[in-house]
């Protein structure tokens, strides 16, 4: 079966937002394809197969090579997707016949073929693809495959195919590796069932509900646990006789990317915590640990620059005992039992946050100002740990936003999905201009917050309301309020303003109100960390 | 012989014909208008006089009503020059849509073709393309960008066909233009085999039956089924039904069986512009000429200088001058902008709207 196959189920996938449906194309995939193609693709869907052989540059110098760059340029900026801009406008080479690559041929080739051969390699097979095989193979070589189908869906497509429970599908998984054909074996009734020897397995995550105000009354002390809600990635720490793993919250595999942490898991138990990279202690912003994400290895530059660690929140199992039907408290003490016992390397204990009333309560959540730090977490004291998301065992309780109804002044098109859509936004705060009016100065830009109605709005908005442009910038008619909502202003010294917002959206489009109307720089000012005193 | 410069000149009412006092495609009401095609941005209502082929005025009568589709009518029939003053008029046929006609104009030697829009792959519903040489082509650049090159539109609908079997308990909504999309559809769904009665919005009936009346089979159609009772649903699994682009996005949609929306138009070629409109479905099915194709074109009719109405102007014209020829840009007025999705007006939402009370 050949790439364009793939290629088409990865289109399909891309597009088809509802999981039903992805199930029943992947379904169709692993009953159509032959092995080891099945498997292969698997594989790329869930990021179980990776490649570093060819980098975005090459496949930019080949096409640079094929194209005149002012051409090129205008179709990059057009389409906002370096791959699929390379995809779409390969040229056709007149004569060529060869018949499109195999996933397995493509897969077996970029592993044993010399660095020096790729280019040539890659051109072969670009001229004989079309433009969905080229992109899924462009995708696929530079390792920016992303479909949207996690670990734990394609496993689920799997054992429904096969008619099997999927959690034995996901107990036999840790431990293979594609093209996965002792899985297949099995599935199809062909080979015994893999042995997972007490491998670790994936436990279903217990999920909070976002607290809203009819939900107050039901908070209280005597019956509810409070911690902080930090800004990391969810994570399970599973440690067996059979190996280690570090799971994400949608069930991928992630320990490739974070070995110092399955390094430090010299123990037996099941945890759930929060991953962060910390540096002496303190949580670092989200930002340092977007570094880390979405590796396969980690250089060892990067583990000293970005530390991670995780806080630890719950305990599933101590060795054998499985703990997830003990209410809360008992869990709580067991977790730090077990921690004062083990003292693992990397790890701390999310601390409890004690607290006499619900307006306590809030007024902790809204005094905390620390970046890394979303809101509160609040979990009922007798509950047990449950699989999924049910209401009224676990809160979350983000903190506010703060915000302010500035004037767009300038928008810029985005990138990828919103690449043909002015998405960035740049607003402005009046200020004194010195000659007695006012002046909007830029105080910050936003990119998200808004739905997709309101940015096809705000596009047709500034295509009519243009005034001048610079490159991919457009200047505007300083008459559009938008309500702009963020966690934290600071003082800076690198803006215009003096002022820098900290994650800003846009929370409303104020089509109803004057553009004179708009805030005075010195309400923003006067929301600054620690200077709120100072203001009037 | 003149330069076309001295006797075509782009104004706010578009391309103006100076020696025979007329425009080709004006934006608002003039005293004489030559029309290239029946889609919105082209016919606009209310002229004194209007010279178009006869498919394309009964377009016109269908949509604005008999009374502003020009107080007199001049049929042209392709390929036969009307002389007015001293202008050679010739109509000949642009493949668009059903009766699109690009302009072929002749003053004192000298030769203009305004192509209006043009497609070179088949339709079966509309007469092909013909390439006329001139001295000055004037070219639409819909998809002026080298990243638009259209798939064969047969296998689109295979693709579409193969949804409707992967997914039977599902209407396949498929969003099209009103005027030339819809119809093309049909045609080759019905070529590919699809035999079943094609379900449409209120919005596509008028012109699929004045497609009929103009002689193009289209096979069984029939409106889309109000629901048994208000709000709901569940109706035309496993069956294609065809509306203008907008309607997803209505309460209108809720009668379908678990719709999956598709959509045909060559701007689904952009992965991000199809994922914007949140189409389940993509299909490439473009009745705009692609990058290779303007090429093409433009090599045939071997004109030096290339005139481009609306579109990518910039890469083609720069195109152009790796060709050596002479591009030139005319920003014509209310085509639609650089890489906005050209939306006839019925297809607006406001529209969309009272089809459902309808």
């Amino acid at each position: 079966m050949t790439l364009p196959a793939f290629a088409y189920l990865l289109e399909r996938l891309a597009f088809t937002p509802g999981r039903l449906a992805k199930l029943a194309l992947l379904r169709q995939w692993f009953a159509t394809q032959p092995d080891p193609d099945r498997g292969i693709g698997l594989a790329a869907l869930t990021g179980e197969l990776v490649f570093r052989a060819a980098k975005p540059g090459l496949v930019r110098e080949l096409v640079a090579a094929r194209t005149d760059p002012v051409l090129f340029d205008l179709s990059y900026d057009y389409v906002g997707d370096l791959a699929e801009t390379v995809a779409l406008i390969w040229p056709p080479r007149a004569g060529v016949n060869a018949p499109p690559p195999g996933l397995a041929e493509v897969v077996e080739a970029i592993e044993i073929t010399p660095k020096a051969a790729l280019p040539e390699l890659l051109a072969g097979w670009l001229d004989a693809l079309d433009a969905n095989g080229r992109l899924a193979l462009i995708k696929l070589v530079t390792g920016g495959l992303r479909v949207g189908v996690s670990a734990r869906l394609a496993k689920t497509a799997l054992a429904e195919w096969a008619g099997q429970d999927v959690a034995e599908v996901e107990e036999v998984w840790h431990g293979l590796t594609p093209p996965y054909l002792d899985l297949f074996a099995w599935l199809t009734g062909q080979g015994p069932r893999p042995s997972s020897e007490d491998r670790p397995v994936f436990r279903p995550l217990m999920l909070a509900h976002p607290l809203e105000e009819p939900d107050f009354p039901s908070i209280g002390p005597e019956t509810h646990r409070a911690e902080w809600k930090w800004d990391g990635i969810r994570v399970q720490l599973s440690a067996t006789p059979g190996g280690r793993a570090l799971w994400s919250r949608g069930a991928e595999d992630i320990s490739g990317g974070f070995p110092e942490i399955l390094a430090a898991m010299d123990f037996r138990a099941v945890l759930d915590g929060e991953l962060l990279v910390m540096r002496d202690g303190e949580v670092a912003p989200f930002a340092d640990l977007q570094q880390r994400l979405n590796r396969k290895v980690v250089s060892q530059k990067m583990q000293a620059t970005h530390p991670v660690g995780v806080r630890l929140y719950d305990i599933l199992f101590d060795g054998d005992e499985d703990l997830r039907a003990l209410p809360f408290d008992a869990r709580r003490a067991r977790l730090e039992g077990w921690f004062a016992r083990t003292r693992p390397g990397r790890m701390d204990l999310s601390e409890l946050i004690p607290f006499a009333s619900m307006a306590e309560l809030e007024a902790i959540r809204a005094g905390a100002r620390e970046a890394a730090i979303e809101g509160l977490m609040l979990k009922r004291a007798d509950s047990e740990y449950a699989a999924g998301r049910q209401k009224g065992k676990w809160w979350k309780w983000k903190r506010a936003p703060l915000g302010v109804d500035a004037v767009l002044m300038y928008a810029q098109r985005g990138h990828g999905k919103r690449s043909s859509f002015y998405s960035d936004f740049t607003f402005g705060l009046w200020r004194p201009d010195g000659q007695g009016g006012q002046e909007l100065v830029p105080v910050g830009k936003a990119y998200s917050g808004y739905t997709d109605q309101e940015l096809l709005w705000i596009d047709r908005w500034i295509r009519n309301n243009t005034t001048a442009r610079f490159g991919p910038v457009r200047e505007v008619e300083k008459s559009l309020v938008i309500e702009v909502i963020f966690d934290a202003a600071q003082r800076s010294g690198r803006h215009k303003s003096g002022v820098a917002l900290r994650f800003p959206r846009i929370a409303r489009l104020r089509t109803d109100k004057p553009a004179e109307e708009a805030d005075r720089l010195a309400t923003l000012e006067a929301m600054i960390v620690g200077e709120e005193a100072a203001a009037d | 012989m003149p330069h076309p410069e001295s006797w075509m000149r782009v104004t706010p009412q578009g391309l103006y014909c100076v020696p025979g006092d007329f425009f080709i495609d004006p934006g608002r009401a003039v005293p004489r208008a030559i029309i290239t095609h029946g889609h919105a941005d082209h016919a606009r209502p209310d002229h004194d006089h209007v010279l178009a082929s006869a498919e394309t005025l009964g377009i016109m009568q269908a949509r604005m009503g008999e009374g502003r589709a020009g107080r007199q009518r001049q049929v042209a029939v392709p390929g036969e020059v009307v002389r007015h003053r001293d202008v050679e008029i010739r109509l000949v046929p642009a493949g668009h849509v059903l009766g699109s006609c690009q302009v072929v104009l002749d003053w004192q030697g000298s030769r203009i073709v305004i192509s209006g829009d043009y497609k070179r792959r088949r339709d079966p519903t509309c007469a092909p393309f013909e390439p006329v040489t001139c001295d000055v082509f004037v070219t639409e650049a819909t998809f002026g960008l080298p990243v638009f090159r259209h798939p064969d539109a047969a296998a689109e609908v295979a693709r579409l066909l193969e949804s409707l079997r992967l997914f039977p308990d599902r209407a396949h909504l498929v969003g099209v233009y009103a005027l030339g999309k819809a119809q093309r559809l049909i045609a080759l769904l019905r070529e590919a085999g699809w035999d079943r009665t094609i379900y449409l919005h209120g919005a596509l009936l008028k012109l699929c039956e004045l497609y009929e009346a103009f002689g193009v089979k289209l096979g069984p159609l029939a409106p889309v089924p109000a629901p048994a009772k208000r709000g709901a649903g569940g109706l035309l699994a496993g069956e294609v039904v065809l509306a203008p682009p907008s309607a997803e996005a209505t309460a209108w949609i809720r009668r379908l069986a678990e719709p999956l929306v598709c959509a045909a138009s060559g701007w689904m070629r952009v992965r991000q512009r199809a994922k914007a409109r949140g189409v389940e479905l993509p299909l490439i099915i473009s009745d705009h000429a692609d990058w290779d194709e303007l090429l093409a074109t433009i090599d045939e009719v071997q004109a030096p200088e290339i005139w481009v109405t609306h579109g990518r102007d910039d890469a083609l014209v720069h195109a152009m001058a790796l060709r050596g020829l002479r591009g030139r840009a005319l920003h014509l007025l209310g085509r639609g902008e650089e890489d906005e999705d050209p939306v006839p007006p019925e297809t607006a939402p406001a529209e969309t709207a009272t089809e459902q009370i309808a």
